[in-house]
């Protein structure tokens, strides 16, 4: 059996390495394989998988990489996760990405689609758009063919036509992923002293980097052996994270809100592994049973409209409920658009509903932890003396 | 204990802006459409609020709403100074620092009162229509005044075009939205029946103020140019960009500017500015980026004062994009509504915003690029270093950037400003130097 441990150690190396060589040597295995990166927050990795390619999961540079060129390209009140992307591309770290899908998220990460066209001109680049209108036959329609323009693309990409047959089999291999995710999701809220969330962080960004197949096995190890941790439990209050779903937070940032003495018992971290809440279907036409899903059982974030008011924010108190948690962090980074104009509405609907919480930004190159430790320090004390149980 | 106070100086009356007749035309029609809008509940009126890029004013006329835009009443507080406590107001209610400065002042106004430019308060909105274009910001922008106002909100999506493309998959959706949810709702809160044929009415009518519009900015090939594109283009896009687009008025009010600008031409004039007729044009510059609204007016002095005129901007293009042929269409009424915010400047993709600022530079015979970089303003800033680099590149005039933001005055440094605008010129005036020395040495 692999330790807990032995499968962290792995997990941290390829979270370590900013040059991507397991994807590079995946490439290499043989002859005609094909990458494609794609940025937060969603994006049909089934599609990607069904052409034969690997999805590379590029989330910005971390604390680890020098941004000496990604500054260049921006002003200082934009985020930092464009600007070490741009890094990563400029100094040839993605140079054997043979595409780019640059999700509907944000106005940054939208513009990123257009400068990668610019600056990388030969490396095919998509905004890939989805609807904000939730009905089949509108948004729903409009998705579907969407999709099949990203399908024939990567079937152009690849050279090879892509088959329902094999997107029904890439979706199978992927709801069994998000489904052993959700199990390590419930694992930790379980039990969490057994989970470290940076533990869990690292396991489920390994998914960015590694075949489906491969991350389905290291789920599957992890949770045999997560039972079998001796870990003791402690004393600390149960909080849900939420804000980080774009530019991650650096791992230092989640052990020291663990440090301080909450467990993270969910968050929003790398929500393309669960971004759809169902099983895709296989039965029928499979890029059909992929807008659907999307359209009327995906996750609810700030990127995504809410059509109903009395709906806003909801998702957040529906979390708390089933993961048991105490109270809830909004971590988010600066100049992050979505996760801080939402986070008032947010708030609102927290307040309404009697959840405590507390703000706080970071960078994905945040150095400085004790700020930090001490706000969750201080939230965790306060939930634990002043709470109704 | 008593104590001495220093008398306090009265502030220097500013001189009043000189104005020609489309500028008194404009403010007349900006007065009354806010007396329209402040009236509205005890005439019955119901009010609709949307934006102004994918502003589909024609459609919002045909369920006789009032329309009402909230970036327009911001850059009116911008322009009247109020925006700054407006701002500090939403932080201080929990908004971030980091937001766009448009929807704190919105909300900061909300919270103190909610007056318009005429002293009286706005009335609330009956419905919403979150004209998705060009913007991340609107969807949330509108989700806040939803949870304010509890109206109706209708979610229009305008896909982005990420290749440079309108695609037929874009259009159709945008149309089936129309149909299938914007109309009917718009007809729900109103209580009126659509009729087309009254959109295609409109929409002739857009046509021709558009027809119109695009004659006047163009004007600025002529040399000297009789206009300035941005800071006096803001002028000229207020009404269609407006509540007033489709409307007889707005027909009007262009036919005037145009002839005004015809005989600007034939005089050999260059532009009229708040002090009066520009002097000699020695710079020809096109702009990239919104301007400061809170000091409007010292911003655009820096560039008159040096004999800058700026002959094309990209900012005037936010509420449509016309030069390139685009004119609302009534015999395509839903396609052609499609297709106006599918092009609005801030919905195309970086690449084709170089090709339209380097395409500029050509054709209106300008020095070089000036970007603005708004700190509020992602849609517009993030990328615009590359976008100065890329037509650099292209052109072979040089770029310059000055960073300030819409309507917070904590963001506008005018020494700053000033500082890198008269390098920027004197940069370009080395250049022709150095291309003349080359000239003449050939």
């Amino acid at each position: 059996m692999t330790s807990q441990e032995q499968i962290i150690d792995r997990c941290q190396v390829l979270f370590d390495d900013l040059s991507f060589t397991s994807a590079r040597e995946w490439k290499a295995a043989e002859e005609g394989r094909k990458v494609i990166g794609y940025m937060p927050i969603y994006v049909p990795r089934e599609i990607i998988h069904a052409a034969g390619m690997l999805p590379l999961g590029v989330l910005g540079g971390g604390d680890q990489l020098e941004v000496i060129h990604g500054d260049a390209y921006y002003q200082s009140y934009i985020c930092r996760i464009p600007r070490s992307t741009v890094e990563l591309g400029v100094t040839g770290r993605l140079d054997f990405v043979d595409g780019m899908l640059f999700p509907s998220i944000c106005d940054v990460i939208r513009n990123l689609s257009g400068m990668w066209k610019l600056m990388f001109a030969d490396t095919y680049a998509r905004y890939f758009d989805v609807p904000q209108n939730f009905d089949d036959k509108v948004g729903g329609e409009f998705y579907v063919n969407e999709l099949n323009d990203l399908r024939a693309d990567l079937s152009k990409i690849s050279g090879r036509k892509i088959t329902d047959d094999q997107i029904r089999a890439s979706i199978e291999l992927y709801n069994e992923n998000r489904k052993l995710t959700q199990d390590v999701y419930a694992f930790r809220a379980r039990e969490p002293w057994k989970v470290p969330s940076s533990d869990l962080y690292l396991v489920m960004r390994a998914g960015m980097v590694l075949p489906v197949e491969e991350h389905n096995q290291m789920l599957r190890d992890y949770l045999v052996a997560a039972a079998d941790s001796d870990r003791p439990l402690r004393d600390n209050c149960r909080v849900l994270l939420t804000g980080g779903f774009c530019e991650q937070p650096p791992l230092n940032l989640i052990k020291s809100i663990e440090l301080a003495g909450c467990y993270i018992v969910d968050d929003d971290f790398l929500l393309v592994n669960r971004f759809l809440l169902k099983d895709v279907p296989t039965e029928g036409d499979p890029v059909e049973n992929l807008a659907h899903v999307f359209l009327h059982d995906s996750e609810s974030t700030a990127a995504k409209y809410e059509p109903f008011q009395a709906e806003k924010g909801k998702y957040l108190i529906r979390a708390v409920e089933k993961y048991g948690a105490e109270g809830v962090i909004f971590a988010a980074p600066s100049f992050c658009d979505p996760a801080l104009l939402d986070r008032p509405m947010l708030q609102h609907t927290l307040k309404d509903a009697g959840i405590p919480y507390v703000a706080f930004k970071y960078a994905e190159n945040s150095g400085q932890m004790q700020p930090i430790r001490e706000q969750a320090g201080t939230f965790s004390d306060s939930i634990k003396l002043w709470s109704e149980a | 204990m008593s104590t001495m106070t220093k008398p306090k100086r009265a502030p220097k009356p500013r001189p009043e802006a000189e104005k020609d007749a489309s500028m008194l035309k404009q403010k007349e029609m900006m007065a009354g459409h806010y007396d329209r809008l402040t009236s509205a509940p005890e005439n019955g009126d119901k009010v609709c609020a949307t934006f102004v890029p994918g502003n589909l004013n024609e459609l919002i006329m045909c369920f006789d709403f009032v329309n009402n835009l909230p970036e327009q009443n911001a850059i009116q507080a911008g322009l009247r100074k109020t925006s700054g406590r407006f701002v500090m107001e939403a932080e201080k209610m929990g908004h971030s620092e980091d937001v766009c400065t448009y929807v704190k002042s919105d909300l900061g106004m909300m919270a103190r009162g909610n007056l318009a430019p005429n002293g009286k308060p706005f009335p609330d909105p009956d419905v919403l229509l979150l004209s998705y274009t060009g913007c991340f910001t609107f969807m949330k922008w509108f989700e806040l005044l939803r949870e304010q106002y509890g109206c109706e909100a209708i979610m229009l999506h305008t896909p982005y075009t990420g290749d440079g493309v309108i695609t037929d998959n874009m259009r159709e959706y945008m149309v089936k939205q129309l149909k299938e949810e914007v109309i009917p709702k718009l007809e729900a809160v109103s209580g009126v029946k659509f009729d087309i044929d009254r959109l295609r009415e409109y929409l002739r009518e857009s046509a021709r103020a558009e027809d119109d519009l695009v004659a006047v900015l163009q004007s600025a090939k002529k040399k000297p140019s009789p206009i300035d594109a941005y800071f006096g283009g803001i002028y000229y896009i207020g009404p269609i960009f407006g509540a007033f687009r489709g409307t007889k008025e707005a027909t009007e009010f262009y036919r005037l500017l145009r002839g005004e600008i015809d005989e600007r031409v034939a005089a050999g004039l260059g532009p009229i500015t708040p002090d009066g007729p520009m002097g000699e044009e020695k710079y020809r510059l096109v702009t990239e980026g919104p301007p400061n609204y809170t000091s409007f007016r010292d911003f655009w002095k820096m560039f008159y004062e040096e004999g800058a005129v700026c002959v094309a901007s990209s900012y005037t293009k936010v509420g449509g994009t016309y030069d390139f042929g685009f004119r609302h269409d009534p015999d395509r009424p839903l396609e052609s509504l499609a297709e106006y915010c599918l092009n609005v400047y801030t919905n195309r993709s970086l690449p084709q915003r170089v090709d339209m600022l380097a395409n500029y530079i050509e054709e209106y015979e300008a020095d070089g690029l000036l970007i603005n970089s708004i700190k509020s303003c992602n849609s517009f800033s993030a990328g615009q270093l590359l976008i100065m680099k890329e037509v650099e590149k292209r052109t072979g005039k040089p770029g310059a950037f000055v960073e300030t933001d819409l309507v917070d005055p904590r963001y506008f440094s005018a020494s700053n400003v000033k500082n890198r605008l008269e390098s920027y010129l004197q940069m370009i005036e080395q250049k022709r130097s150095s291309t003349q020395t080359l000239g003449a040495a050939a």
